[in-house]
């Protein structure tokens, strides 16, 4: 074998004395793609952060390319070869496409002034081997998040690294981008450039990995061919179970019984916003999770924001429980009864500096407090229940929010919104980016309610979740409701089938 | 308590929480009482009634107005015109008081001279926040408007002149003393646990910091952003119109062109020293009363040590450097 071209081994790191990394290890090969997978808080970005120069570890070795080496910061990585795309977007959306793809690498003329006419001529290089053509001379930040995530790709890609890390690359791509991404990363891989991929969808990794390291608790707990390996063993490695257990237990997903739907909660008609929404057909009843399956941009996470009372509602009308009602706020939306939990965890769901209680409070406030006064005690009380009841991981409830994992964020922001104990919860991508173990949990915490008759509203781009979650799945297609499945009876054919077609009956059969 | 999380058997740190914020504030304490400690080493006459009572006189208009501009940053905004209301209302007060009907009824008068320049001030902190809020106007260019023309109103409000006075009811504002100290700096020390009570236990205090942390998220989550903005504008408008009375009244003199002067810069430098972070959701209202302190006594040390009076302002943005270095060292690691 080969020597390989990383090589970690025996990586300790703690933060204010308590462990984050244990005892891990990672070995990469040269033109090798590698998997990095683990449950969030299983120490995957404290061992990347550590390869790129972020933070400093306080044990083990760190060989690369044949050599010790000691990284002080992400500059000496990309000295090195190591160039990194992070889960979230690190570029400049209000400077051209060009400046973003050259920034800090510009081309320069011998007087020391950048040389616009090369750095285009990289940049539409750089894009044209994803297939794509922009305009280099708009904001990047005109762009769809996609293309931004392309951008960057491409740009960490132009930097003739040895080793480039993706921290979840795909998880704002859809699913043609995602394979124009494979392409990039096979043409790398020949060009004897080594990957490190982690990514929540183990789909992925069959698909494009050559092999697999499995974090757990701080540790690396197994290391194997991705050939040899099946989906379960990877789900078992990195929550520490035996697979056979978790066959036999099999998965608890959103589905619940059926039969005790109740009566219409949220009945929209002919519903359009300033916002790319343009007709919406839905009917949520109390106890049944109503999906809405679509492409990016068809109108899911705008019919969401409409109901919500976020965009402004054009035409068409919206009743809650029967009453017909102008929502013109979020306040007004959650006085209703409605609670939204948002796509994007960070731009629109925490407070990063404020605390797990004070974060789960939030949408809360108004009912805990007397005389403008917030009521600390039965604050805490209420705060200590949740963070037992779904198993929220935190030292206490003091703790700021931005220390926690994202599955643990995600599990303090849907508390925030179960506190409020709405009557209809609006879902957008709620398991998106959260490892496994999180997700099942995320999944049985909104099956328990609905089955107390909560009614949920679930917009995701993972088919399964829909198929065996939903009750009903409402298709959009342009902004538009087209067509309404009903479970049992969905299979993932019959739901591309219908997300794919093109609208020839512009309108959906809505009367019932 | 602290629990270990139910799923994981992972050890839950036994390390108290807050211990950051408190390291940053102990290490401000820390820093005056050693100021303090070379002041009774070397300056002379320092533990004197009569030199404590002038640095609190000095300090407490600045920290009044400090307190209102820590607010305002919490939310991620700055006040510009927090001067210039201190002008308009100083200038406002014995134009009252002087007027014949002022003269006729001299208690009436008097509340009136303190209430009215309050109401005015809040009616700017209302504009501020009108901008700021409705019209989406940058914190710093909404503020800009008054900064200019506060000052302009203020000396057309006084033809541009001087007024001078001789009103004991309201110049007891500025030289009354309780315990021998002078009584606005009681009225900056109250003001400070009013305010720290009301950031740290009211719904509005988890609003500021909740909107200036993350204003989208906070918007979804039913916060009135809006009313929570203005209502913050016009309680810093209003805190810097209690120190234009306070300043005017210390003097027993209205001076529109000078009351108020620069004053947004030393309140946003105590409230930076203070720990107060420019990007909002934050807002140490003790952490700002010993920053106007500790710079008020920086200057005191050096003019009475001997130190030119121009090299105090070289020494005061140091500090300032010193301070914002520490912020951002804290958001590392």
């Amino acid at each position: 074998m080969t020597e390989p071209l990383l090589q970690m081994t025996g990586i300790q790191k703690a933060f204010a004395g308590v462990p984050a990394l244990r005892d891990a290890s990672l070995r990469i090969g040269p033109g090798e793609v590698h998997a990095l997978v683990g449950q969030n808080g299983a120490g995957k970005s404290t061992l990347i952060k550590i390869l790129t120069g972020v933070y400093r570890r306080d044990a083990g070795e760190v060989r690369f390319g044949g050599r010790a080496v000691d990284l002080r910061s992400p500059r000496d990585a990309q000295g090195v070869g190591i160039a990194t795309i992070y889960q979230e977007l690190t570029l400049v959306p209000q400077r051209t496409v060009t400046e973003n793809i050259v920034l800090g690498y510009e081309p320069r003329r011998p007087w020391g002034t950048i040389d616009w006419k090369a750095a285009d001529a990289r940049a539409r290089e750089v894009l044209s081997r994803f297939g794509i053509e922009l305009d280099l001379d708009r904001p990047l930040g005109s762009y769809p998040t996609a293309i931004q995530q392309l951008v960057a790709i491409g740009r960490a890609a132009s930097m003739e690294a040895r080793l480039l890390i993706m921290d979840e690359p795909t998880s704002s791509l859809d699913e043609r981008e995602v394979e124009t991404l494979f392409g990039v990363i096979r043409a790398l891989k020949e060009r004897g450039t080594s990957i490190l991929y982690v990514s929540h969808f183990l789909d992925e990794l069959f698909a494009v990995c050559d092999g697999v390291t499995i974090m757990r608790d701080g540790r690396t707990v197994g290391e194997t061919r991705i050939k040899g390996t099946t989906k379960l063993d990877l789900i078992a490695g990195m929550l520490g179970r035996d697979p056979d257990e978790i066959r036999a237990a099999g998965r608890t997903q959103l589905a619940t019984d059926q039969t005790h739907t109740g009566p219409v909660f949220l009945e929209a008609r002919g519903l359009s916003s300033d916002r790319r929404l343009k007709r919406l057909d839905l009917e949520v009843r109390a106890g049944e999770i109503v999906g809405l399956a679509g492409l990016l941009g068809s109108g899911r996470t705008e019919s969401a924001r409409a109901i919500f009372g976020m965009d402004k509602v054009t035409g068409g009308s919206l009743k809650i429980g029967g009453r017909e009602v102008r929502l013109s706020s979020p306040r007004e939306a959650i006085d209703a009864g409605i609670a939204f939990l948002t796509e994007d965890r960070k731009v629109e769901g925490i407070i990063p500096d404020l605390s797990v209680r004070e974060n789960l409070t939030l949408a809360l406030l108004p009912r805990l407090s007397k005389m403008g006064i917030v009521d600390e005690a039965r604050e805490r009380q209420i705060v200590e229940g949740f963070i037992k009841a779904m198993g929220i991981r935190t030292a206490d409830m003091d703790q700021p929010i931005r220390e926690l994992s994202g599955g643990n964020q995600q599990k303090v922001l849907l508390a925030r919104w179960l506190a409020l104990e709405p009557k209809l919860l609006i879902l957008d991508e709620p398991t998106r980016g959260v490892d496994v173990g999180a997700k099942l949990e995320i999944q049985s915490i909104i099956a328990k309610h609905v089955e107390q008759g909560c009614a949920v509203l679930l917009i995701s781009s993972e088919f399964e979740e829909l198929i065996e979650g939903a009750h009903n799945i409402v298709v959009l297609q342009e902004g538009r409701s087209v067509r309404r499945l009903n479970n049992p009876g969905v299979t993932e054919a019959s739901l591309i089938h219908a997300i794919a077609e093109p609208p020839d009956h512009p309108h959906m059969e809505a009367a019932e | 308590m602290s629990q270990p999380g139910t799923l994981s058997g992972r050890a839950a740190p036994a390390a108290p929480r807050r211990s950051r914020l408190d390291r940053r504030f102990l290490g401000l304490v820390a820093a005056l009482a050693a100021l303090i400690l070379l002041n009774v080493v070397l300056t002379n006459n320092f533990l004197t009634l009569q030199t404590i009572a002038v640095n609190v006189s000095q300090v407490a208009p600045i920290a009044i107005v400090a307190l209102g501009m820590t607010l305002v940053i919490a939310t991620g905004g700055i006040d510009l015109s927090v001067g210039a209301v201190m002008a308009v209302a100083g200038a406002l007060a014995p134009l009252i008081f002087l007027s014949g009907w002022g003269q006729a009824s001299p208690a009436l008068g008097l509340v009136a001279s303190i209430a009215l320049p309050l109401l005015v001030a809040a009616a700017c902190g209302l504009f501020n926040g009108m901008l700021v809020s409705f019209l989406g106007v940058q914190p710093i260019i909404a503020t800009l408007i008054l900064f200019i023309s506060g000052r302009g109103i203020a000396l057309v409000l006084t033809n541009g002149n001087l007024q001078t006075f001789s009103n004991p009811g309201f110049a007891t504002l500025g030289t009354g003393r309780i315990l021998g100290l002078p009584v606005q700096g009681w009225i900056a020390l109250a003001l400070a646990l009013v305010v720290a009570l009301v950031v740290r236990k009211t719904i509005y205090g988890r609003y500021l910091l909740s909107i200036g942390g993350n204003e989208r998220a906070a918007a979804l989550a039913g916060t009135p952003v809006a009313r929570v903005k203005i209502a913050t504008y016009m309680i810093c408008s209003m805190l810097a119109g209690l120190a234009g009375l306070i300043v005017v009244a210390i003097n027993s003199a209205s001076d529109a062109a000078r009351v108020g002067n620069l004053m947004e810069l030393d309140a946003i430098a105590a409230a930076v020293v203070g720990g107060a972070a420019l990007s909002g959701g934050r807002a140490p209202i003790l952490g700002t009363l010993l920053g106007a302190v500790f710079i008020q006594l920086v200057g005191y040390t050096l003019i009475a040590n001997g130190v030119p009076d121009e090299a105090t302002y070289i020494v005061t943005a140091a500090i300032i450097v010193i301070a914002v270095y520490l912020q951002d060292s804290r958001r590392r690691t």
